[in-house]
């Protein structure tokens, strides 16, 4: 690894290589038809990975979630069930 | 959300309050920014080196000199003419109330065109949850220990956004992760005015608290319904409660399910409530004044 004087990080954002879905006991799943597309998982994720598609509703990156479970909580329709994570 | 300026992969705990407040003060200012950061959790855990979540410049200082550091840099920002990027200094309780607090004094009376946002969590909680200015009475961390001598923290908590608006300073805004979008347009509002900015977002801290870490939200909104914490305005001296619930929920809905506050009695819980109504009572009695 080369070091940058004056410990520089030279490029922005780039925990993104760092895969945090290890972390993850339980995964938070999704149930679409449930889902009003409002928003609210997405502004209360503290990793920002939950994305609203105009059809499909919440969608996770499981590559980063964490499985704290927030979003599954402040749900306001109940479209978000957390099961224990099969490895 | 893909995209956002503060990138996933951070080392933030599962459930992070602050981790929470970071990707809304990104989504408000947007990237024409420079953020200073204090030592503290937000700083160890998003540049794990040579990695960084930031996607604006960000500089990590020392925990007494955030607020200094970010002086410079408006000031160096004016002289090159750049007087449309913003700074912010981000600081947590510790580095805002205890170590870093003479400088942030010094940045607010000297008038820096500077936003500085502490996240309070309400201890030292990198460092294994000690006691800090910003703790609330009768909390238990490692350095006030709950017991037969003591139940937990002795003292009140400091009163921050208070002291920040003493300053005579244009606005100071108190805030809290459950009430995300009030938090981002006080960012916005606070970055639309020039000269030194205070806003303390309260954000609870999962293994801190010793709270599961789905209630993050929860508690932070507890909060603020049970009159514990007041959302609350002061522009140009003026003081305006943002958030007045119809009637205040008993404090024992926040206190319950808190490691922190498990040995409290009825008589503590009792204190607390009295203390919380006569706090919020004589706030709410200011609201619509000139308080400096």
């Amino acid at each position: 690894m080369e070091l940058i004087i004056g410990g520089i990080i030279d490029e922005p954002r780039s925990t993104m290589k760092n895969k945090t879905g290890g972390w993850r006991t339980f995964r938070p799943v999704v149930d679409s038809s449930k889902c009003i597309k409002c928003g609210i998982c997405e502004k209360f994720c503290p990793e920002g990975i939950i994305d609203i598609d105009p059809e499909k509703g919440a969608q996770v990156d499981y590559d980063y979630c964490k499985g704290c479970g927030i979003c599954a909580n402040e749900c306001p329709v109940k479209a978000i069930k957390m099961e224990l994570e099969k490895k | 959300m893909k995209g956002d300026l503060f990138a996933p992969g951070h080392r933030a705990c599962a459930g992070c309050g602050p981790a929470i407040a970071m990707r809304h003060i990104l989504r408000a200012s947007g990237p024409d920014v420079i953020i200073a950061q204090a030592t503290g959790c937000m700083e160890v855990t998003t540049t794990p080196y040579p990695e960084t979540a930031w996607g604006v410049p960000w500089i990590h200082v020392t925990f007494e000199n955030a607020a200094s550091v970010a002086s410079g840099i408006a000031e160096a920002l004016k002289m090159q003419g750049r007087e449309n990027t913003k700074v912010i200094a981000i600081g947590g309780d510790g580095g805002s109330a205890d170590i870093g607090f003479g400088a942030l004094s010094g940045m607010l009376e000297r008038g820096h065109d500077v936003l500085y946002i502490t996240y309070d969590n309400e201890s030292y909680a990198n460092t294994g949850v000690q006691r800090s200015g910003l703790t609330p009475m009768y909390a238990a961390t490692t350095t006030t220990p709950a017991g037969s001598k003591i139940p937990g923290k002795t003292q009140r908590k400091k009163d921050l956004p208070m002291i920040a608006a003493a300053h005579h300073i244009p606005y100071v805004a108190t805030a809290s992760i459950a009430f995300i979008e009030d938090f981002e347009a006080k960012i916005r509002k606070a970055l639309s005015i020039k000269g030194p900015k205070y806003i303390q977002v309260l954000a609870p801290c999962v293994p801190g608290w010793g709270i599961p870490e789905n209630k993050t939200i929860y508690y932070a909104r507890k909060a603020v319904e049970t009159g514990m914490w007041v959302l609350y305005e002061i522009e140009n001296g003026k003081l305006k409660i943002n958030y007045r619930p119809q009637k205040l929920a008993p404090v024992k809905e926040y206190l319950e399910g808190q490691r922190r506050f498990k040995h409290l009695t009825p008589e503590l819980i009792e204190k607390i409530q009295d203390f919380v109504k006569a706090e919020y009572e004589k706030l709410v009695s200011k609201d619509g004044m000139q308080l400096f």
